[in-house]
């Protein structure tokens, strides 16, 4: 096949612009930013250490603080409660590590669930508008209230039913109001986002501060030096539904 | 002729409908006064000239959500090169009092308040008691 | 332009049945303000059924829309005459279907006024985006071609060159919305019950199937209500395609009932347990699987015996009872089963409240209110051409040339 130079240039031009363009698709499709350079970033995680959460039964205090400093709503209906960080059965939350012989007891202990700020968020993939996304500087699963449509993709997308969609106006059902904090709209999807805002101004999640069993346990996992990475190091940990391929970075201590 | 009176009675009710905004409020009392603007004691700037709040302060709130939630900016160096903290309830009502500034200024420029106390707490009203 | 005019002169039975819809709509939009006002609460939706009827209708609506490039596919690209008095009723059939899906997102939405968020800061990485895309799309290509398809009839005209080009686009643009469609939900890795490769290919069986028995029931009603008559062979090619594609859509069911209960995986076995056997307390859904399934035998039954599907009475019964089955399939079951059991193992129960029933009738209504209308206009347009109204044998039509032929000489 002859071929003059014009049209050598202008294939080699062509073919490299439909292998940019397709790397560019390729990278959207998996959910990356553009900017590409790594950046120095850290990866907030939190450890759930449920034996000595499990010494208080009855304490609420991570729950309690969180719902005052966030106005999360207590809905007596369970269909439209909305729940940032809440309590479930060791059983439910670990499925598919059930051992028949388990003592009623330790199946029945309660452990705390909250967003898992994946590394590879489901919910972040589908969102059409935006509304959350996965901060580059801290991997908080941030969330624009101003911007959610409502459309609940990220709910049908999320494998830890991490997510609440306000079914009512949640300012009915709030007795006391937290002015630091905004409350959120009708229609709306919210979520736990790891105390972003006490983040910003030096502190740690509210959740992880009052626990007097300090059974949460929170850092950066980028810093090797952090209470996290030492923790995750020298023992077996647990995530919730670790095949899926979402990353969590809430570990669990069974 | 029957026709042409049913014809000229919908041109008429077409004609008073579009006409409803300039004949609805004959008869409303209306104050050419200018709203009475509480403003606030405790300070003698705002975080940008008076003339560019007036004008724009919408643009600056929208601009300064879009720093706090989505770039995790949260510090604003106003004109006079003073920092404050980019917050609707902190720093804007932590000076002005929403009743008797926005409102009131909103009511008489016949602006509709936007939706941003849908979420966003009004500090003041919440001192008193209202939610 | 539009021909609208065609549609204000009408007989009292005409004018009766607009405004019965009219009313109806209007008392959905009533249930709607409320709805919009009190927030998606006053629907039976949780957060654990967080889609229902809505996005159930929307997703059947994607494929009674996409079932009109299996008319416009033989009859354009094959040259297959005998749907030439069918081909522009599926294509308008599309349309109000489009409409109907947009109207169907719409009222799901939390914040319908934030809507135009979509494309104010579109996220290439959403298959919600480019559902959009697809449907908006398919929604101009079909207002572009019966537009253009009409203009031609009243003239007496072959249509123009390149709206045979835009009839070629629309052919696998058709199948892309539905592809697009099954990709919202075959992409999330959390509901095993859509985590299938094979969910595009069911979806566009089904759709092909409940699609032309929709269309089947409509010529029927066209021609005892007006007198315009599609022909026979074109309901009995149709009925054919309705077969392959049902027992195209239960072999594809079956694929995934033998995957399911071989590998006995729990995520997978507890998905159809919950349709087809029962789990827990709150099993709603129960009846309704059954009820598929047995219909959809039924179906495949009646469309399998020639002598039943030839029959143009128990052919009306065949396609009713597909369209009942591939609707509880898909508009109920699909979107509903798939958010059972709950991330944390739970069953919950979900029952469509009065206001939500109400509001997905008023969207189908303002469907029928379309399909009424742009039916209207057409028969009135080929109501200049009088031998349309009368049954002629195919091969007298002098119909116009296919883009297979237009295709074919243009390659020498």
């Amino acid at each position: 096949m002859n071929i003059t130079r014009k049209q050598f240039l202008g294939l080699a031009g062509a073919s490299i612009l439909v292998a940019v363009s397709g790397k560019q698709v390729l990278a959207e499709l998996e959910g990356e930013r553009q900017d590409g350079k790594p950046r120095p970033r850290k990866q907030y995680a939190m450890i759930v250490d449920t034996r000595k959460c499990s010494t208080l039964p009855d304490c609420t205090k991570c729950i309690d603080a969180c719902n005052s400093s966030h106005n999360v709503p207590v809905i007596p209906n369970p269909e439209h409660e909305i729940k940032w960080i809440w309590k479930e059965e060791v059983a439910n939350v670990f499925e598919a590590q059930q051992i028949p012989y388990l003592e009623t007891t330790l199946k029945e202990r309660a452990t705390i669930v909250l967003c898992n700020h994946c590394d590879n968020p489901p919910c972040v993939r589908v969102c059409p508008t935006g509304a959350t996304w996965k901060r580059e500087e801290d991997g908080i699963v941030m969330m624009d209230w101003h911007r959610c449509i409502g459309c609940r993709y990220c709910m049908a997308a999320c494998p830890y039913g991490s997510r609440s969609f306000n079914w009512i106006d949640p300012r009915t059902e709030l007795k006391v109001l937290n002015p630091a904090f905004p409350t959120r709209t009708k229609g709306v999807v919210e979520k736990c986002v790891f105390c972003y805002e006490r983040l910003a101004l030096g502190q740690g999640p509210a959740c992880a501060e009052v626990c007097p069993a300090k059974a949460l346990i929170f850092g950066d996992l980028n810093d090797p030096q952090s209470e996290v990475r030492k923790m995750l190091g020298s023992g077996l940990t647990l995530r919730r539904r670790p095949s899926l391929g979402t990353g969590p970075n809430i570990y669990y201590i069974l | 002729m029957r026709k042409k009176i049913g014809i000229l009675a919908v041109l008429l009710g077409f004609f008073i409908l579009v006409t409803f905004p300039l004949w609805h409020s004959v008869g409303m009392r209306h104050s050419l006064e200018p709203p009475n603007l509480v403003l606030p004691a405790n300070q003698k700037n705002c975080v940008m000239p008076v003339a560019y709040m007036r004008s724009s302060h919408m643009f600056l709130l929208l601009n300064w959500r879009e720093l706090v939630v989505r770039h995790d900016q949260h510090t604003f160096r106003s004109f006079d090169g003073k920092s404050y903290n980019m917050s609707l309830t902190g720093t804007c009502l932590g000076c002005h009092n929403k009743q008797q500034f926005c409102d009131r200024c909103h009511t008489y420029m016949g602006v509709q308040t936007p939706n941003c106390f849908n979420c966003h707490v009004d500090p003041m009203a919440l001192r008193g008691g209202m939610r | 332009m539009f021909m609208l005019e065609k549609a204000v002169t009408g007989s009292r039975k005409y004018w009766t049945w607009i405004s019965a819809l009219l009313l109806v709509i209007l008392v959905a939009f009533y249930y709607y303000m409320r709805q919009f006002d009190y927030g998606l609460g006053l629907t039976g939706m949780g957060r654990n059924i967080s889609w229902g009827l809505y996005i159930g209708q929307f997703t059947f609506m994607v494929g009674v829309a996409a079932s009109a490039v299996m008319v416009v596919l033989p009859y354009y690209l094959h040259d297959h005459k005998e749907f030439h008095r069918m081909t522009i009723l599926g294509e308008l059939l599309a349309v109000a279907s489009v409409v109907v899906c947009m109207l169907f997102i719409f009222v799901d939405i939390g914040q319908p006024m934030r809507i135009l968020n979509v494309l104010l800061y579109p996220q290439f990485h959403s298959v919600m985006f480019w559902d959009m895309a697809s449907l908006s799309g398919y929604l101009l290509l079909n207002i572009i071609i019966t537009l253009a398809a009409l203009h031609a009839e009243q003239k007496g005209l072959p249509v123009a060159r390149w709206v045979r080009y835009v009839i070629l686009l629309s052919i696998p643009w058709a199948v892309s919305i539905h592809t697009v469609t099954a990709f919202l939900y075959a992409g999330l890795p959390g509901r095993p019950f859509w985590l299938t490769a094979i969910m595009a290919p069911r979806f566009l069986a089904s759709a092909f199937a409940s699609g032309p028995a929709l269309l089947i029931l409509l010529c029927m009603l066209v021609r005892r209500l007006t007198g315009y008559d599609v022909g026979r062979k074109a309901i009995d090619a149709l009925a054919v395609i309705i077969t392959y594609a049902m027992a195209m859509n239960v072999f594809f069911l079956s694929l995934e009932i033998f995957t399911a209960y071989y590998s006995r995986i729990p995520d997978l076995t507890e998905d159809f347990n919950n349709l087809y056997l029962g789990i827990g307390p709150h099993s709603t859904l129960l009846p309704w699987g059954r009820a598929s399934i047995v219909l959809m035998v039924i179906s495949l039954g009646m469309l399998l015996l020639p002598r039943l599907r030839r029959n143009h009475v128990t052919l009306v019964v065949a396609c009713v009872v597909t369209y009942l089955a591939l609707w509880i399939d898909k508009g109920i079951c699909l979107v509903v089963g798939g958010f059972m059991p709950s991330p944390f193992g739970f069953v919950s129960r979900y029952v469509p409240t009065f206001p939500e029933v109400m509001i997905t009738v008023g969207v189908y209504a303002i469907g029928i209110l379309m399909v009424t209308v742009l039916y209207k206009v057409t028969l009135a347009v080929k109501a200049a051409d009088p031998t349309q109204f009368a049954y002629v044998p195919e091969d007298k039509h002098k119909a116009t040339p296919a883009v297979g032929t237009l295709a074919a000489t243009e390659v020498k």
